[in-house]
């Protein structure tokens, strides 16, 4: 088991012929992620890296019935292009693409509401369930099937937390990147419970990061909840400075913008165990399990 | 992206807010003839710089003086408050001590205020939309009101389907306790201001003051916008009021070269790939008793020249007396990591103590440049390692 996809999780690409889409498109099919097709317009009736390419995502839906679409769309293209897949009713979006304008997704989330889809990213490493499907950047390397939930809006401290899981023979049942940007589509609330309800996951790491409120709606949720699968924090940014922008977030600590103090205080007052260095990760978990 | 006090209040005019009649001078010479041209009897001389506070500002030199913000009421003082102002420097609470120096100038017209009030648009991340933020405390920032008094602000959420409607405006303007015509004109006044932010991509538009005037009209007696960067390639013309001279040369330098680097107050240079990850190693070069010079993310495909590019950045602040390289992750290439690192050691013939911590695609290659180099780089294990050595380094250095 596992959350959102699986090895069943049939696949499109948006942008199935740009360098990063083949590149990450070639390595989800050699570790036997399912793609059945793509869209790259102008292009339809061609075939690439074997699947049908078509000209809209609702050719696409229609031809092969996709349960998910990997957005690999350059930034100015992107909200036209996740528009197009929630009006064509396909189930999971996943969006990678960085530097989106933020007025751009504050419309694509006004279309999510009340759609038929959920929406992951952007400027996210994509998910993977680990030997089942992988859409998006993510190196296959260090992941591999097991236990463990997790949930990150950093890439690369995802992949420690996934190192560590996997060097401490733990695993991972399924990653998810809910990305940088201050837009976003599930946050770690909607992971939280998908994982709370995974039979698979025995236990959730949630990596924040100071900025937005999604650490704060977990917290509020685990709260609320008690569950019984220990959940392990890590917040960076405790020594952001106030007011600048750090790649990913917003840091004004007012008004929807919260610290990573705050963060901090939140999870650990829910019953979470937060760690004060990422390195810390993956014993911080192992110890909380033997505790059960 | 940051504009001008000036440069915004004369977009929000073209948008439909109203704002005061006023000329940007960048000599004495250019402010007294503003000044005859706009008629007076009363001028506003305030400086242009990229930070607020500037009322409640001192120049440097002259910190008993006036403020960077001076009502006058003659031509010869708009000319004589101009000389002391321009190229003077002016230390605001959002400067830092070292100040700014006063390039440009703002003449405008005076007005006679009854009331001041609080005004601004921005993203809300919570509810995902933007969101118009009221207060009657005009003149005060916004985060004090926020701590102090968060019951006197008035937040409003705009659904991007419909779009402002007048009724929103309504709504801010009974609030703060608008009557007869002046609520119209504060409808039209937001509305405006809406227009703005949705057509020119902003982050961030604050009007504070918003005044009404004794006769009561409503008029943006500050302006200040931010853009969204990622936005600006489709508002060439906003790109264009750009003001260099307002920015970090090493900042304005990275973003050049598509580097994400903010300058901090520490010794202990950074450079790390990702944003998250570099947040997180400023956090442990702190835990262990550090103070970490610079954010820097040098992104996921950086190649050698970047990664030099990036050191040399790191080095030109004169403040920094070691550095930590940390890489993790798997797309980007060890190899690639330390033949950058290498080599902008050599051009700099580095001085200052230097730990790298590599993991990812090609570590043992990349090891192997770094140990093969000849140069004095401490290898570490992983993150606390290396924040440990570097912390450790550069006490034993200094």
């Amino acid at each position: 088991m596992s959350i959102l996809v699986d090895r069943n999780t049939r696949i499109i690409f948006q942008g199935i012929t740009g360098k990063t889409a083949t590149r990450m498109a070639e390595r989800a099919i050699a570790g036997g992620t399912n793609v059945v097709g793509g869209v790259r317009p102008g292009r339809g009736g061609t075939r690439h890296l074997n699947v049908p390419v078509f000209d809209t995502v609702a050719q696409a839906a229609e031809a092969t019935a996709p349960d998910a679409t990997a957005v690999f769309v350059p930034p100015q293209h992107a909200a036209d292009a996740m528009i197009e897949a929630i009006e064509a009713e396909i189930p999971l979006i996943v969006c990678v693409t960085e530097r989106i304008p933020v007025l751009d997704m504050v419309r694509v989330k006004a279309k999510l509401a009340g759609s038929k889809s959920r929406l992951i990213g952007p400027n996210s490493y994509g998910i993977i369930t680990p030997g089942e499907c992988r859409i998006g950047v993510m190196p296959d390397r260090p992941h591999s099937p097991g236990k463990i939930g997790i949930a990150s809006r950093s890439a690369t401290l995802a992949y420690a937390a996934v190192d560590q899981t996997t060097r401490l023979e733990l695993g991972q049942s399924t990653s998810v990147g809910i990305g940088g940007d201050p837009v976003h589509g599930i946050g770690f609330a909607e992971c939280l419970e998908l994982f709370l309800a995974d039979e698979m996951t025995a236990g959730i790491v949630l990596i924040g990061e100071l900025g937005g409120s999604d650490e704060e709606e977990a917290a509020a949720l685990l709260k609320a909840e008690k569950p019984k699968k220990p959940v392990v924090a890590y917040i960076a940014g405790v020594h952001a400075p106030a007011g600048r922008r750090m790649g990913h977030s917003g840091t004004i600590d007012f008004f929807g913008d919260r610290s990573a103090a705050g963060k901090i205080e939140a999870l650990r007052d829910a019953g979470a165990t937060v760690v004060d260095s990422p390195t810390l990760i993956g014993h911080a978990m192992r110890q909380a399990l033997w505790r059960l | 992206m940051n504009i001008h006090e000036y440069q915004a209040k004369t977009l929000l005019g073209k948008f439909g807010v109203a704002v005061p009649r006023g000329v940007v001078a960048y000599t004495v010479k250019e402010a007294e003839d503003a000044a005859k041209d706009l008629g007076g009897p009363v001028w506003v001389v305030k400086s242009q710089i990229h930070a607020g506070g500037r009322g409640a500002g001192r120049f440097k030199g002259d910190e008993a003086g006036k403020g960077g913000v001076r009502v006058v009421k003659s031509v010869d003082e708009v000319r004589e408050n101009a000389d002391e102002m321009l190229g003077a420097v002016l230390v605001t609470k959002q400067t830092g001590p070292q100040g700014k120096e006063v390039k440009r100038l703002y003449i405008e017209e005076g007005c006679d205020i009854a009331r001041e009030l609080y005004l601004s648009l921005l993203v809300d991340r919570a509810t995902s939309r933007i969101t118009l933020m009221a207060s009657t405390e005009g003149g005060m920032e916004i985060e004090e009101v926020a701590a102090e008094t968060p019951e006197k602000i008035i937040t409003v959420d705009i659904d991007p389907a419909s779009g402002f409607m007048p009724y929103h405006g309504r709504q801010i303007a009974f609030a703060l306790g608008l009557e007869g015509k002046q609520v119209g004109s504060a409808v039209k006044f937001l509305s405006a201001m809406y227009k703005a932010f949705t057509s020119l991509d902003a982050s961030m538009v604050e009007v504070n003051p918003m005044v009404v005037t004794g006769a009561g009209e409503i008029i943006a007696l500050d302006g200040k916008m931010n853009f969204d960067d990622n936005a600006l390639y489709r508002h060439p013309d906003v790109a264009d009021l750009r003001d260099e001279d307002e920015e970090d040369p090493a900042e304005l330098e990275a973003s050049k070269h598509e580097l994400n680097y903010i300058k901090l107050d520490g010794n202990i240079g950074c450079m790390v790939n990702g944003a998250g990850l570099a947040m997180a190693t400023m956090d442990i070069i702190k835990l262990r008793g550090g103070d970490p010079a610079n954010f820097l993310d040098v992104g996921g495909g950086a190649t050698k020249e970047r990664v030099a590019k990036a050191f040399k950045i790191i080095l030109s602040d004169a403040n920094v007396e070691g550095i930590l390289v940390n890489i993790f992750g798997g797309i980007m290439r060890c190899d690639v990591i330390a033949e950058g690192v290498v080599a902008a050691a050599r051009e700099v013939s580095l001085q200052v103590p230097l730990v790298v911590r590599l993991e990812g695609t090609n570590v043992d290659l990349g090891k192997k440049i770094l140990a093969e180099s000849g140069l004095p780089i401490l290898s570490a294990d992983d993150l606390g390692d290396a924040a440990e050595k570097i912390v450790k380094a550069v006490k034993e250095a200094s």
